[in-house]
This record gives C-alpha cells, structure tokens and sequence, in this order.
C-alpha cells in the first residue's frame, strides 16, 4: 500500500512553522515548533506525539499543502502511541467492518453518499433532494475511515479506503455527493496524500446545495435568522469548501454571525476528543464553543455534520439556541420542515 | 379429583380454577430447560383470605401447592415438580399503600414491578423502587422470594435487603404479619428491632409460606439519570474499576458484561453505570468524580470510556432494559436461561473465562452480565445462554453448559442464585451440616405436611 506523501523538504525550509504555532491545544513559540516538526519527520520522540488531541487543524494550518497530521498520526502508530484506550480503538475498528449489511438505491451516475451515518440518509429528503435521493449508497462498506486519524491507526485507512473506493467504482458511479463532510475529505485529502486512486468525482454537499438554492431561488423565502456556524474537524480536509456556508446561508437569507471561533480558528465539537483526549479538553473545547454562540448573538446554531449536532445539540438548546442541520435550514427556507 | 376442584370453585369462584389440560400445558413449563410437568389444578386467588382457604385445603387433602407469579424465574421454581395446584397470584396485583414520607409501598402478593412503576411514576414521581430488568409482568413478591437484585441493588442490596415488612399465609393457613407492621400500622421494617422472621421467607423459593402482601422500601427519584459506559479489553481489571468505581459511591446501578456479538462488542468488557441528579451540576460532579475515579486506567489506554450516541440512550436508560428480553430470544425458540451464582467481585475474570471457554466447547449462544451487589461486596454473575426449544441437541448443549458453569462457580465460592432443583441439591451437599439440619427443622415445622413446592430446598 501506498506511503503517506510528505515532503520534508517544505519543512526544513519552513518559515512559520505554522502547524504546529497555530494549534490550539500545544503552545509552542515558531523555534520549538520547528523542531518538534523535525523530531516527528526524524522518527524521534516529540512531545507533540503524546499531546496532539487530534483536532485535525493543523492539515489546514499548512499552507503548503503538506500533511502534518497524517505525519503525526503515522508516526504514532509506528511507535505504538495509542491515543484513545485499546477497547475504544478496537470497539471503533470493529464497528465500521464491512459485515455486507450495506444499503444501496438504484444507482445512477450522479450517487449521494450517506457514509455509514443512517441521519444523512434521513436529510436528503425535499426538492432539493428530488432527483437523486433513490441513487444512494449507505453502510460500513461506504464509510470513508478519516475516524481512525483520531485514533491514529492510518493502518486501517490504508487497508480499507481503497477497498471502499473501489466499491463505488463497482457500482459505476461517476459523481459522487458526500453527504459527509468527512466523506469529501478522505476522498479529495486523505486518498491523494496516500496515492490513493479516486477515479469518480466527490462533489462536497455544500457545493450541491449551492447549486439547487440557485435552481430553486423563487420558492425560497428569506429566513431573516442569525445564526452561528459549527464547523467539524473534518472540515479541515476541505478548507476551500468552508465559503459555500455563508453563500448558502445568503442565498436563504441567514445572517452568519462573527463568532470568535469560526474559519481558521473554530473550535470541533469535542466528542471524539472526550475518548481520546479525554473529559478536561473535550469539556473545555464545548463549553467554549456553546459560549461563544451565545456570545454572537445567534438564535440558531448550524451544524455540518451530524455528529457535532448528536454531540452539542442539547448544550446549544439550553442555552436558547435553536441546534440545526445545515440541510434542514435549507429546507425550512424551501417552506419543508 | 371432584371434591377438589369442587372446593376451589367455592372458594375463588369457577372462572378461576383450572384443570383444563390447555390451561395446565402451560402451567408445567417457564422458559428455562427444565423438563414440563403439570399441576392438577390452576387457580387465582384474589384476596388473603382465599389464599388462606386454599392452603388449608392443600393442608386437609395433602395436596401440593406451588406460588407462582410471572413464572419468568426460569429455573423452574414455579413447575410443580409433584403436581398439585398452581396458585397464580397474578389477579392480587393491589397497590394497598405509599408512604411517602417514610419512602416505601405495601403491595399485594402478585403486584407487578411494572405496575409499581408506573403507579409511582404517575403519583410519587420522586419516589422509585429497585426494578429488575426482567419483562415488567414479573412480580415483586416473587422478586424478594427469590432474593433477586434490581437497579438500586448497587446501592442498597438485595432487592429482598429493600423489604420492609411481610403477611404471609403460612404453610398451615395461618396468617401471619412480619415486621414492624406485626405491632404497628407501619411498614417500615422488616424486622430490626424484635427478632428478624422475614428470613425465615426469603430465599425459600415459596416453600415456606405464601407472602400476599409485600412492604418495600422506596428511594429518591432524581429528576435526572444518565448512563457512562467503561470500556476496557483486560478482564482482570474489571473488579479493581467496580472497586474503584464503587468507592465515589456517586454511581446507582453498575454491572459489567461482555458478549460476542454484535461486532461492536466483540473481544471487550464493558461497565454500564448510571449516574442520577436534580441539576446539570448535581450530574456533572457525579460524572466527574466517576471519570476521575479511573483515571489510572484511562491515562495507561487500558480502559476508555465510549460515546454513547443519542439514538442509544434510550436502549441503556431502559427500565426495565429491554435489550436484556431481546437477547433472551436471538436464537428465536424462545429459550432463555441464566444461572447467576452470587460470588466475590474478585472472581469476575475467572468466571468470564469460564463462560466464554463453555460457549465455545458447547457451541452455544452465551452472555455474560455482572450486576454489582451492594459497594462491591458481591456480583450475581450472569452465565445466560439463548436456545431454540424446538431444537432438543441446542438445548442439551445448553444443560449441560450450565451444569459445567455452575459447579465451577461453587468451586470459585460463589453460591447460587434462583437455583434449579438440581443446582439446589449441589449447594446443599457442599452446606455446612448444621446448616442444613437447621433447614431441615425450620421447614419440618413450618410445613409438617411437606405440601409447599416440593421438590425445592428439600432437605433429606
Ligand atoms: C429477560 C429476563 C431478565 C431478568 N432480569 C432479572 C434482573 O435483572 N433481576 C432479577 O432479580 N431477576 C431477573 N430475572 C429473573 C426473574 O424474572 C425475576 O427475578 C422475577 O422477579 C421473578 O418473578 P416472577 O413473578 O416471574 O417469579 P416466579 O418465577 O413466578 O416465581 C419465583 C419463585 O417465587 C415463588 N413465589 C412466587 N410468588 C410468591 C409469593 N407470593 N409468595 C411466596 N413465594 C412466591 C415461586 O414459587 C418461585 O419459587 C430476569 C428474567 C428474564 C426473563
Ligand atoms: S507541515 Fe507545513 S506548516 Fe508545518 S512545518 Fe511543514 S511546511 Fe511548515
Ligand atoms: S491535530 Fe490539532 S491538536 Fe494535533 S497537532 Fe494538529 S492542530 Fe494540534
């Protein structure tokens, strides 16, 4: 299998070292940095391997389009350094078998993929759905593994992302809208930074919703809301899509709040953080995010991916935030509830 | 025959009494592997009064009689192993009393935990009792008769430690009143401070008199309950995480289970707890010292806990858990049974080896639950197997397991729990003899006529 492409060489010459500068959980000055990062390419033993909490930024923070997380993920698993227990890695591990319980609708070359999450499945309903909510693929044989960075086993993605891939290649799919943000990443990030062939298009459900908005602007009716956005972890695989949330949330008249974490600086949900890096940081991160939406003003807060909603819908709620799929808010400005 | 039946029409009316075969083939058999066999008559009482006629006429004919609630102990304590009449307590199903100020509820003899339930959810919503997770037909009487364990039992113990007083229609008719309630109009204990007699009814298996009402106690309903599940793949830690865990005494219910299927459980021990409280905070703190309780086992990557996603909750909150009567049935014949020997906390790792060693050798279904028994002082171990009834070999392989299990439990020093007669016949040879001799003249005098449920805890 294919080794994880990185390119040292932009490292040595780095200037920012913003990788590891801008983490929001390791507080390192740009000399540190830099030579924790030599450390981690060197094999040697950073104290960054043991911190990291897995947040994902830094795939963002590197302008140069190299793969520091991976790295640090790769290097993890070489030296054995586990980030949540054994049973909670191998409880993940086992979950996301394929075990052929898969479903898939009558397929066309456009394909939506719902990953292994059933919710996505329950979203892509409504006109905006309308022509392509029967072509679906859904199950463990889908799922598109980004999860295991979190618990640093690259190993599985290696093993079973181009299993995955070929899987939909069989089902001759061309097109394919990821219903999951995380789905897009591994297919346009995680894929190519392994050599990982992907011969179908992943088109991100952002752009699609952008498009059909478009199709559909005379039946929209403005929402006039505000509301805060909630950005995933798995957004930072796909930082360039992040400006369709404020074309979409103008297209159905949402006013995005300035949240103090948001772009660049946003804050994941947590969740997955609880079982890796354990109650303290993940506590902390969602206090701080539940805050900051009440802060901006927001009556709603928007999530892109069902996860962070499972994960803060009720702390958003008792706060007097209105917690909503990004895709429901679209339907709602379509008069669908 | 006649005479008999004649009297019981008299004495509860003809709809009902029983001795239609339809009515008894189902009135031979629980779902457990013991082999069927049938009273002569069925009957159901609907006051003390009745229960009383009954026993004195068993007493004049000689006649066997065998209480019975739900009839879901599964071991085949509610099989009349000797004929005779089924009494089916299900029609005194009464909630006579709640105290709520002194916490505890007077029920009658054949009272479901799920009518419990829910009559204190509509009515005293602060107020709770320890319900097992069996299906919520099964009944409180039976319960404590049995010593069963419930989801306060982490807490306060043996669902039968929860009782607070007993009537009970003795083997000879009489009737009788055990507790406070024997001198006082309250219910609030069971004994303590005259001599304790409830022991002379509790863990008899209905052998020594027929409770038609039960006092038990009651306990604070949070308005809030959450549940966190530890999840470790080293079964040799789980008595020092229960120990730990135990020691916040933050925690209601905590038990440790494993299973092969489905995958997502495969090859770990898990530790459901709940936690319970009137405010966020209240929870919060709860959880936090739980956390921090094992924060050893997390920090080393031997334990973690899992995210239980929203849409599982409800599944883990259930009370009862339904899930447990989903696996009672995977195999789809309706087979279920589980030897739960109560043993030290310590033998969690041997015992589970041993299970897991059994459903292999025995090609069988399996399951293994622990159920913490007060701060650790004890565990039922739940050595359960799911079987087709109309498979006879499955069924076989099922006996056998169990039989193989329970006698390694004893050897481990545990003892058991709801156990079959056969099992009762093993503890009985490993009993002190003076223990037994002791059995022997309590049960010799309570019932000279050896008429209640023969077969059980009998002494030679
Ligand atoms: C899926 C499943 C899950 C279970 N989970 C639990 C659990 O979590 N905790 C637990 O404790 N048990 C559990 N059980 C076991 C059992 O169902 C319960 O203990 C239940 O309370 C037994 O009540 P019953 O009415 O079915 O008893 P029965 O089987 O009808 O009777 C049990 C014994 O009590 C005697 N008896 C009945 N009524 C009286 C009376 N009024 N006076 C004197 N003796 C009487 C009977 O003669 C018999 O010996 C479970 C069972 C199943 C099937
Ligand atoms: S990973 Fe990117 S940001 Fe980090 S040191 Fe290398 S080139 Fe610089
Ligand atoms: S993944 Fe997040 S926590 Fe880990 S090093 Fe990168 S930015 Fe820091």
């Amino acid at each position: 299998m294919d080794r994880l492409k990185f390119d040292e060489h932009l490292c040595t010459t780095c200037q920012t070292s913003d990788c590891l500068v801008k983490c929001q959980f390791i507080n390192l000055d740009r000399e540190t940095a830099h030579r924790e990062v030599m450390k981690i390419i060197k094999g040697g033993d950073s104290s960054v391997l043991r911190d990291c909490v897995t947040c994902y930024a830094c795939e963002e923070y590197c302008q140069w389009g190299n793969h520091p997380f991976y790295l640090i993920t790769e290097r993890r698993e070489e030296k054995g350094i586990l980030t949540a227990s054994r049973a909670i890695t191998n409880q993940w591990i086992n979950m996301c078998e394929p075990q052929g319980k898969y479903k898939v609708g009558e397929i066309k070359e456009k394909a939506l993929s719902c990953c292994f999450i059933g919710d996505l499945r329950r979203l892509a309903r409504g006109k905006l759905f309308e022509d392509v909510r029967s072509s679906y693929i859904l199950g463990p044989e889908f799922f598109c593994e980004v999860v295991y960075l979190h618990f640093a086993k690259p190993s599985v993605i290696r093993e079973r992302l181009p299993k995955v891939i070929e899987n939909i290649n069989q089902l001759g799919i061309e097109q394919l809208i990821c219903m999951h943000d995380e789905c897009y990443g591994s297919f346009t990030s995680l894929a190519p930074a392994y050599g990982i062939e992907v011969n179908f298009q992943p088109i991100h459900y952002f752009e699609y919703l952008f498009e059909k908005l478009r199709d559909l602007k005379s039946e929209i009716k403005p929402l006039n809301i505000k509301a805060a956005y909630q950005r995933p972890c798995s957004s930072r695989l796909s930082p360039d899509k992040y400006p369709f949330v404020k074309e979409i949330f103008g297209l159905i008249g949402v006013e995005m709040v300035n949240r103090k974490y948001q772009g660049e600086n946003a804050l994941c949900c947590g969740e997955v953080l609880r079982m890796v890096a354990g109650y303290e940081v993940a506590n902390d991160i969602q206090r701080k995010n539940v805050e900051d939406m009440v802060q901006s003003g927001a009556e709603y807060g928007v999530f892109n991916c069902p996860y962070c909603q499972m994960a803060l819908s009720e702390k958003v709620y008792k706060k007097g935030i209105k917690p909503i799929h990004i895709i429901d808010l679209c339907k709602m400005a379509l008069g669908e509830e | 025959m006649r005479d008999v039946y004649n009297a019981l029409v008299e004495i509860v009316g003809e709809e009902y009494v029983s001795f239609r075969k339809e009515e008894l083939y189902f009135y031979a058999r629980d779902p457990g592997l013991m082999p069927a066999h049938e009273p002569d008559y069925v009957v159901a009482p609907e006051t003390t009064e009745e229960v009383q006629k009954i026993v004195k006429l068993a007493n004049r004919e000689k006649i066997p009689i065998v209480p019975m609630g739900a009839g879901m102990a599964l071991t085949g304590l509610i099989i009349p192993l000797k004929g005779g009449i089924v009494i089916d307590m299900k029609r005194m199903r009464r909630i006579l009393e709640v105290n709520e100020k002194a916490r505890y509820a007077i029920v009658e003899g054949g009272t479901s935990q799920g009518a419990l339930k829910s009559y204190l959810d509509r009515n005293y919503p602060n107020l709770r009792h320890s319900i097992p997770d069996a299906p919520p037909t099964v009944t409180i009487a039976a319960n404590v008769v049995i010593h069963g364990q419930g989801r306060l039992t982490q807490q306060y113990g043996f669902n039968s430690d929860m009782v607070s007083g007993l009537e009970v229609v003795l083997p000879t008719g009489e009737i009788c009143k055990i507790g406070s309630c024997s001198m006082s109009p309250s219910w609030f204990s069971k004994g303590p401070t005259l001599p304790d007699l409830s022991g002379l009814f509790l863990g008899w298996l209905g052998t020594t008199g027929i409770m038609t009402k039960v006092g038990l106690k009651l306990y604070p309903k949070k308005k809030m309950r959450d549940v966190e599940l530890f999840v470790t793949d080293r079964e040799d830690l789980i008595p020092e995480i229960l120990f730990r865990l135990t020691h916040t005494e933050m925690v209601e219910d905590i038990t440790a289970w494993f299973q092969p299927k489905p995958i997502i459980f495969q090859g770990n021990h898990h530790v459901t707890l709940y936690i319970t409280g009137d405010t966020d905070e209240e929870l919060e703190f709860k959880r936090k010292m739980v956390w921090d309780s094992v924060k050893e086992f997390r920090d080393n990557k031997d334990g973690g806990f899992m995210w239980i996603l929203p849409a599982m909750k409800p599944t883990f909150l259930d009370m009862p858990q339904r899930s447990v009567t989903t696996f009672a049935d995977v195999k789809k014949g309706g087979g279920f049974e589980y030897s739960g020997p109560i043993a030290l906390i310590e033998k969690y790792p041997v015992l589970a080896r041993k299970l897991v060693e059994l459903g292999t050798k025995f090609k069988v279904a399996y399951s293994g639950m622990a159920r913490v028994i007060g701060r650790s002082h004890a565990m039922m171990f739940g050595i359960a197997f799911t079987f087709n009834r109309a498979d006879p070999d499955m069924m076989e392989r099922v006996r056998k397991a169990l039989h193989e299990g329970i006698t390694f439990a004893f050897d481990q020093g545990g003892i058991p729990w709801k156990p079959t007669a056969e099992e009762q016949k093993m503890a009985m040879e490993r009993m002190d003899p003076n223990t037994l001799k002791l059995m022997k003249m309590i049960k010799e005098n309570l019932d000279p006529n050896g008429i209640m449920n023969p077969g059980n805890w009998e002494v030679n």
